[in-house]
């Protein structure tokens, strides 16, 4: 319990919030944000976070363009979206609020700083009016907190300049929702001080303020009531807090090391998917080599390059990138190269929204590519799962020989959860063992059971051999352009990938096993869609769902599993292109729900999609 | 420093090439060689083959990186590593092998398409990040495997299956533009001198950095006989060869000079004018400044010499040994990655 002197009547038990800070950019929103995150972790909250930066580097302050947010969903159960409307904001600005006030659940708080809605702040927001003092924001509660004059009041002690202490107003903020959901002030005092130790000025007038804000709260009656909400139950163990591109990074780390192999992590800077460029630019002592190519396919090319090398060879990039690596892509089909892609969706087509989250590189990553190209797909679910399924990505570029391609999005590069730290000796053991050289090295003699060639890097004495983008004898590897040897290469790559659906788990349905509706999602709509369905079974509603993690190949069970279902509703943030596909392999009653927006799904949609079939 | 790759070792013991003596021989393919009768590459093909042998290193330690055009079918022909990539892209694939492997001898086969048009981007880079890779680019001045359309370094006006009239555009100029990337190591020579031509393989091949060396080479199907007159054979009025600290003398007995005035380069005849003999330029492959160097690229038929041989020869580092190095000094800095470390580090919390 955080307080003493609280009054036990007023704390109410929840068990969800979503809370929302928003500022100008130079507010420090993401930090209050996430250290709040952090603080409702160690309570044992499940918690998703989002992030939502301005597009522009640097906006005018207090102008629209310029406002930074941080939302954050915690709760004593399963969290898997950042909550659909946040019930608290927090606005230290009017552009802040006036940003995100269309997203306020109704009867939501707003807290406001109210020193800073003066005329020159209202009119860069775009106000006609202040307000709050109209009617505008009858439909919520709204808590105006002179934050301004309050901060300066409470770090006037600290020895800061004045114009350095207003910076802390971040902090008295964060006091106030540590009041509200009831946190204790202590982890975050000893946060700081690891933080600022080197300047106690900065560390004391921050302390100040967030204690400020803390007490403030609860001797002002500003809330009538605050919030309590316990442990979640999640699975035993050690978790952090990773964003969906921290923990691929991390991901990549970790299948090298377990392949040991050199990294070599070549990619040209892009919009969502540059922070994995930038996280394994930071791990030099594990053999990461990170190359910044001159473009998109100079990044694709030396990664295959260093895939031929003997290294782990991957490139990350978004939609337009992901067009630009179109034929080198193709070349590691041909030459049966391990290679893999990280694909960070964003909202196209061309350079359409970058900072905005979609899911329509679908086909592109599936049929992108002159030439019958198969390729493996595969699609993080969550967050966390962004380190599973890089590592999987690995495994199988590897084992098979193969480019695989990972398809991430805005949403999940950008969201955090906990993420499950897994002990390193128990991830899969990656090392490929080449067989001796025989006399009489074939290039393309293919392991009986994986179809894989043999990965014989150059350096390796007595397997010299040379492979291109050429169609290769089956076998020899030498250059034909044999008909029936054509033919038969052809369906060698095609079985090759098809044949994955053995070495994969099989698609696995939540909730009944047959009925009337299956939900199928792949990629982000995951969050969603859990929680929809879930919420929706518990009501006792007709309906599955099943998430698709693997999209070449498909788990083998996948036919059987729709044919227990009167109906199959495909939702995804594009205009249909997994149903397309699935339509094309599965009969059936298939239908679609997209959603392209730039935003994904909120739980509500998807369950006024399911409540319109069942 | 060692590279970490996993490499199993061949049954037949370590590097059996190593032990004995390789010859040409060894680094010749089964591939049937498809180029043209008379193509000016099998001249190359054959010196390659025969210098590679004397550089000592293990015959699988070599890879030949190509792109698309006729001269990028030439790693299928030499017995080593090799791959031919796809069109102009073959030095960012060099790149990636060599960030992989540092030990590796790595070389680049491209044409003019293939690295000044459709791969001029890579080219430039892979130069300035004078990554240690040799690359080989033949300049036919055509596009040979499509039949015949004029190249970026076509003559202007040149009429070819695509130009009927005349091509309308300025050729690039490759040691101008390599030069201008800072390229540590710029050579020119020409296809039918097999003479000049093994000497400034042997010089790319010593080159520590990415090593530019263009090759003057005849199509013999669509540019038949564009480089003759230049030739070991030609016009001895017409070559002229660098040779680092020396003045640039040239024509029969080296009666013929290069002076400059005002960065404004002329020939001089020493015969009726022996006192210009103290003012010829002197070839200094290791200035620092690409500028003399540029001056004496640009020298061409038919009011100069063509200038061939090594311009420019610096010692800078390369990229993969500085990646090599910021590895290491991370290691020294941090220890050895610790997979567990680096999972368990940020802000963590247990639940149990
Ligand atoms: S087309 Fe020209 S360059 Fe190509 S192989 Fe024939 S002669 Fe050589």
């Amino acid at each position: 319990m955080s307080s003493a002197t609280k009054d036990e009547k007023d704390l109410i038990q929840v068990h969800h919030a979503t809370v929302r800070f928003a500022g100008d950019s130079g507010d420090g929103m993401q930090l209050v944000g996430s250290q709040f995150a952090d603080i409702s972790s160690l309570a044992g909250n499940a918690i998703r976070t989002l992030p939502d930066f301005p597009s522009e580097i640097r906006a005018p302050t207090g102008t629209l363009a310029g406002v930074s947010g941080f939302q954050l969903c915690f709760a004593d159960e399963d969290v898997t979206t950042p909550g659909d409307a946040p019930y608290v904001l927090v606005a230290m600005n009017p552009a802040a609020l006036k940003v995100n006030v269309r997203d306020i659940e109704p009867g939501g708080i707003i807290v406001v700083n109210e020193d800073e809605f003066n005329a020159k702040n209202l009119q860069k927001a775009g106000y006609a009016s202040n307000p709050l003092e109209d009617s505008s924001l009858s439909a919520f509660r709204v808590i105006p907190v002179a934050m301004t004059r309050l901060n300066d009041e409470a770090t006037r002690e600290s020895g800061l300049p004045k114009s350095q202490a207003a910076r802390c107003r971040n902090f008295f903020a964060l006091g106030l929702m540590l009041w509200l959901y009831d946190r204790p002030v202590q982890p975050l005092l000893e946060w700081l001080i690891k933080k600022f130790y080197k300047t106690p000025a900065v560390m004391a007038a921050n302390a100040a303020s967030l204690r400020a804000g803390y007490n403030y709260a609860n001797t002002a009656e500003l809330f009538r009531i605050h919030f309590h909400i316990a442990p979640a139950k999640l699975p035993k163990g050690r978790y952090r807090r990773l964003t969906g591109n921290e923990a691929a990074a991390l991901g990549c780390v970790a299948a090298a090391h377990r392949a040991a192999r050199p990294l070599v992590y070549a990619s040209y800077p892009i919009t969502p998917a540059s922070e994995i460029l930038h996280e394994l630019s930071n791990h030099k002592e594990f053999d990461v080599r990170v190359i910044q190519a001159e473009d998109e396919i100079a990044a694709c090319c030396a990664a295959i390059g260093a895939s031929f090398g003997g290294a782990i060879g991957i490139t990350g990039t978004s939609g337009p990138g992901l067009a630009l690596k179109t034929e080198a892509i193709g070349l590691a089909v041909m030459t049966e190269l391990p290679l893999v892609v990280i694909d960070v969706q964003r909202a196209g087509p061309s350079t359409g929204m970058p900072t905005k989250t979609e899911q329509a590189d679908l086909l592109m990553s599936l049929f992108g590519r002159p030439g019958e190209s198969p390729a493996v797909v595969l699609a993080a679910a969550t967050p966390a799962d962004c380190f599973h399924i890089a590592f999987e990505a690995v495994r199988l570029a590897t084992k098979y020989m193969t480019p695989v391609l990972v398809l991430s999005d805005s949403f999940l590069a950008n969201s955090a959860e906990p993420f499950a730290i897994p002990d390193p000796d128990e991830l899969p053991d990656l090392r490929i063992v080449l067989p001796p050289a025989a006399s009489g090295f074939a290039p393309y003699a293919r392991n009986p059971e994986t179809l894989a060639r043999p990965w014989a890097a150059p350096g390796t004495p007595g397997m010299e051999h040379r492979i291109g983008g050429l169609e290769k004898e089956d076998v020899t590897g030498m250059v034909t352009y044999d008909a029936a040897n054509h033919r038969k290469m052809v369906g060698l790559r095609q079985q090759k990938i098809a044949g994955i659906a053995n070495d994969i788990p099989p698609a696995q349905v939540h909730g009944p096993a047959s009925g009337k509706l299956l939900v199928v999602g792949w990629g982000s709509t995951h969050g969603a869609i859990a929680a929809a369905v879930r919420q929706l079974q518990a009501e006792g509603k007709p309906v599955s769902r099943v998430h698709l993690r693997y999209i070449n190949p498909l788990p083998r069970n996948l036919g059987e599993v729709f044919s227990g279902f009167e109906t199959i509703l495909v939702l995804e943030n594009n205009l249909g292109q997994l149903k397309t596909l699935l339509c094309s392999q599965f009969k059936g009653d298939i239908r679609a729900c997209n959603k392209v927006e730039g935003r994904p799904f909120l739980i509500r949609e998807v369950r006024a999609a399911i409540e319109e079939i069942i | 420093m060692t590279t970490g790759l996993p490499i199993t070792p061949a049954a037949d013991g370590p590097a059996a090439d190593c032990v004995r003596e390789l010859t040409r021989k060894d680094f010749q393919t089964p591939q049937e060689v498809r180029w043209c009768p008379g193509c000016g590459d099998f001249a190359i093909l054959a010196q390659v083959q025969k210098l590679l042998p004397s550089l000592g290193i293990p015959r699988s330690q070599f890879v030949f990186v190509s792109g698309i055009g006729c001269s990028s079918r030439f790693p299928y022909y030499v017995n080593t590593y090799g791959f031919h990539t796809i069109h102009g892209r073959a030095p960012a694939v060099a790149t990636g092998v060599k960030c992989a492997n540092p030990d590796l001898s790595v070389w680049v086969v491209t044409g003019d398409g293939d690295s000044l048009s459709i791969g001029t981007n890579h080219l430039i880079h892979c130069l300035r990040r004078n990554v240690d890779v040799k690359i080989l680019l033949f300049n036919n001045r055509i596009y040979g495997l499509t039949k015949g359309q004029y190249s970026p370094t076509s003559e202007f006006g040149k009429k070819t299956k695509s130009s009927p009239l005349g091509t309308i555009e300025q050729p690039i100029r490759p040691i101008q533009m390599a030069l201008a990337a800072e390229a540590t190591f710029v050579a020119r020579t020409l296809a039918s001198d097999t003479v000049h031509l093994s000497a400034t393989l042997a010089a790319a091949a010593k080159h520590r950095g990415a090593a530019f060396v263009e090759i003057l080479q005849n199509c013999r199907v669509f540019n038949d006989g564009a480089f003759d007159e230049m030739g070991s054979r030609g016009d001895v009025d017409l070559r002229i060869e660098l040779v680092h600290g020396k003045p640039l003398r040239f024509g029969v007995n080296g009666a013929k000079g290069i002076i400059q005035k005002n960065l404004e380069p002329s020939v001089v005849d020493l015969s009726s004018d022996p006192a210009s003999e103290a003012n010829l330029l002197v070839h200094d492959q290791r200035a620092s400044s690409p500028a003399l160097a540029s001056l004496l690229a640009d020298l061409e038929p038919p009011d100069f010499p063509l200038t061939i041989g090594v311009f420019r020869d610096l010692e800078r580092p390369t990229y993969d040994g500085l990646l090599q190095t910021q590895i290491a000094s991370a290691v020294a800095q941090r220890g050895q990655g610790d997979l567990r470390k680096l999972l368990n580090a940020g802000t963590t919390w247990e639940v149990d």
